[in-house]
């Protein structure tokens, strides 16, 4: 029930087996060295063709991955047919708007109450500059595309625990962690406490580097001055005519700044996935699985639950109940299956692979995250305190406050991502009533915004644990479980494939879920083209 | 050199206590078993225990004879089961004390009671979760 024992398939065992005795960091050195890993990345849109007279591929799931992979094997030639158990396109991908209903597990409905053109993105809510697969689809559908801000240095952290709970601006943070910290490295060079780390010419260049990089004075000091302030804010900014002497801000003393861990939130925008530039679309994420859907229209069959999935040496029948109408479950058959039901719901649904791909479905739990939109009468953020996208950082449960990142300067409502957790705090957010999500959210976004609790008019809360979709955020993959069963997750089971972001290196991206359509589509093309 | 390593060794140290803005927390503060049940389990379970079903499902703990084994729900904590992540980063005595609050309420009456030496003895089982935060 595997793939032929190809060259690449005894490189992939190899590779595996590198994994599991030195480790999967050593697994992708190996793989890179080999430029193997660079395989799965996007290369620009793929182009398939010669499918074998009528042949068919029976797709499960409209999100990412599943439209991703019938659109490809439609233009190569194949007769493709989705069933989705939503009566939706795109899966994960998804916006509420004002007027929406959503009915989580458990029964729980929540109206929403947005005014027109107000959203809340539940799940993806922004796209990588480097998110090519992405992009390129975004393209090929006309879907408009906007700048989604990320980092904003006049946002705030907060910590309950700090400063008597009042936030700072992040400016202030990373100015005086930067600051403190070219201090105390100078120090201790021009001490000689580095001398064996750095040469007597590397010291001189380090020095310097230091003292710009810390905005240190030429003591190398991190004093109050004009120098400072240019880096963490004024407290009176320098301006035009009389009043334009600018007076410099007081920093956090070293001890404070160390002891509020409020340094710990400078790293969020740091990593390679959130760097800017990253993107949104207009409107809202769900627009694009609305666009993809659109353009796939005649091959998706909606309110299809997926109930029994089997191969056979002619095929692949799944077997669905029509979540609306009822009646008899009905049948569908390709002569081969990319299935991309995610691996939660699919540990639940009888399907004849082998023991291995069995084995890698059973062991992917899904994780917890949950996001919260409160819309708010007017803007504040952005009237009174300026704040125009980004994200505020806090230590309370909500986590996160995301700023939306259009329509700036607009009078009227606007919609707070006001909440945005994962771990063990997205669980116990997820294990609230939505009214009660709703409640808590505004308590903490109260105590960073008091205008909160006059402006706030209407919200909606989505724990993903209670997603009937996909009964969970994304795959939670592990070391170990990574080691153990990624290299079956890929593999051609007799006539099924499985794809989507658990089937990726980038989990819980929607470049993940792209990125293993395009993998899987081209390699059963192959495999069908060789074998037929 | 001993100045960087200290300096080194200290912010990795920080890194691990700075939980204040760590996008990923584990573990619960709850101690009894209704309080973890409510505050953990009735995410998927429900508040009534009967579970829930949309494109998957989540299982019904009230009326499940699988229960009767006292160990049973321990080790589905401990390791988690398909779409049930583990919840290893539960104690001992948080595992112990919703084992029994799940095997005596939601109609349940099961006989027999956990104790947290049992979860201990089973740690070894454990899974450790993943800790990556989505995009
Ligand atoms: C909170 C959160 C934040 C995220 N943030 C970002 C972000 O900022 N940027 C980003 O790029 N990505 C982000 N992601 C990840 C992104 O949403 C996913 O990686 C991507 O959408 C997954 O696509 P997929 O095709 O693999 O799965 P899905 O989109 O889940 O598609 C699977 C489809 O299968 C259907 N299905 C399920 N069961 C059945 C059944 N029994 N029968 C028939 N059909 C069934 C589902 O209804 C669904 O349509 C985020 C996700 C979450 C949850
Ligand atoms: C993220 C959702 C989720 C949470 C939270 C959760 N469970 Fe589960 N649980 C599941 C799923 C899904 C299954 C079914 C697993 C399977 O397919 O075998 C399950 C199964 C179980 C079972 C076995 C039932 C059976 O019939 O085999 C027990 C016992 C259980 N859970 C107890 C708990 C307890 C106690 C908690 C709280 C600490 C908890 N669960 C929290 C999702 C969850």
């Amino acid at each position: 029930m595997t793939e032929d024992l190809s060259g690449a398939i005894s490189r992939r065992s190899l590779f595996a087996m590198i994994g599991k005795t030195a480790g999967i960091a050593v697994m992708y050195e190996a793989m890179a060295s080999m430029a193997y890993a660079a395989e799965s990345t996007f290369k620009g849109p793929i182009k398939l063709a010669g499918a074998p007279m009528g042949a068919s591929v029976l797709i499960l799931g409209s999100g990412w991955a599943g439209m991703v992979s019938a659109y490809e094997l439609r233009k190569a030639g194949y007769k493709v047919q989705i069933l989705e158990y939503n009566n939706r396109a795109g899966g994960r991908n998804w916006s509420l708007y004002g007027g929406d209903t959503y009915t989580e597990l458990g029964g729980f409905t929540q109206h929403v109450g947005f005014d027109k053109g107000l959203y809340l993105n539940p799940g993806p809510w922004r796209i990588p500059h480097h998110h090519r697969g992405v992009l390129h689809y975004a393209q090929l559908l006309g879907v408009q595309l906007e700048p989604f801000i990320q980092l904003n240095y006049n946002a705030y952290v907060h910590s309950t625990a700090a400063f008597g709970g009042k936030p700072k601006r992040y400016r202030e943070v990373e100015a005086d962690f930067d600051g403190y910290i070219a201090e105390l490295l100078s120090k201790s060079m021009r001490q000689g406490a580095l001398d064996q780390a750095v040469t007597k010419e590397d010291r001189e260049i380090l020095l310097a580097a230091l003292k710009n990089w810390g905005a240190l004075d030429n003591n190398y000091a991190y004093t109050k001055s004009e120098k400072q302030s240019d880096r963490r804010g004024f407290l009176h900014p320098p301006g035009g005519g009389m009043d334009a002497m600018p007076i410099p801000s007081d920093p956090l003393s070293l001890d404070d700044m160390i002891q509020s861990r409020m340094w710990s939130a400078i790293g969020a925008s740091k990593s390679y996935d959130v760097q800017q530039t990253m993107f949104q679309p207009v409107g809202g994420m769900g627009m694009l699985g609305k666009a993809f859907g659109k353009e796939l229209a005649d091959v998706i069959r909606f309110n299809s639950k997926v109930i029994d999935i089997k191969q056979d040496a002619s095929g692949v029948t799944a077997t669905y109940v029509d979540t609306v109408k009822g009646g008899a479950p009905q049948t569908a058959h390709g002569d081969y299956c990319i299935c991309t039901i995610p691996a939660s719901v699919l540990s639940q649904i009888p399907i004849n692979v082998g023991a291995p791909m069995q084995a890698a479905i059973n062991n992917l739990p899904y994780s917890a995250s949950t996001k919260v939109g409160l819309q708010m009468k007017r803007r504040f953020w952005e009237e009174d305190e300026a704040i125009y996208g980004g994200i505020t950082y806090t230590d309370q449960p909500n986590r996160m406050i995301g700023y939306p990142s259009s329509d700036f300067f607009k009078k009227g409502k606007g919609v707070l991502l006001a909440a945005y957790t994962f771990g063990s705090g997205a669980v116990e957010y997820t294990a609230m009533s939505p009214a009660e999500r709703v409640q808590k959210t505004l308590d903490y976004t109260a105590n960073i915004h008091p205008q909160a609790r006059t402006e706030f008019d209407t919200g909606v809360g989505v724990g993903w644990h209670r997603v009937p979709f996909t009964l969970g955020c994304a795959g939670s993959w592990t070391e170990a479980t990574r080691a153990a069963h990624y290299k079956d997750i890929c593999a051609i089971d007799g006539r099924i494939m499985l794809a989507g972001e658990h089937v990726s290196m980038i989990p819980a991206w929607q470049e993940g879920a792209v990125l293993s359509a395009l993998d899987a589509v081209q390699r059963l093309h192959s495999h069908i083209v060789q074998g037929a | 050199m001993r100045k960087l390593s200290f300096l080194i060794a200290g912010a990795a140290v920080a890194a691990l206590s700075g939980t204040a803005f760590a996008q990923f927390a584990s573990g619960y503060s709850w101690k009894t078993g209704p309080e973890i049940y409510t505050h953990v389990c009735q995410g998927c379970h429900m508040p009534d225990g009967k579970g829930a079903t949309g494109a998957g499902m989540y299982p019904a703990l009230a009326g499940n004879r699988k229960l009767a084994s006292p160990l049973y729900p321990v080790l589905v904590m401990l390791k988690g089961q398909k779409a049930m992540p583990s919840f290893s980063d539960l104690t001992d005595d948080q595992i112990a004390a919703v084992a029994n609050y799940v095997r005596g309420n939601f109609g349940n009456s099961f006989p027999g009671t956990v104790t947290a030496e049992q979860v201990k003895a089973l740690r070894a089982q454990a899974v450790q979760q993943q800790m990556r935060a989505p995009g």
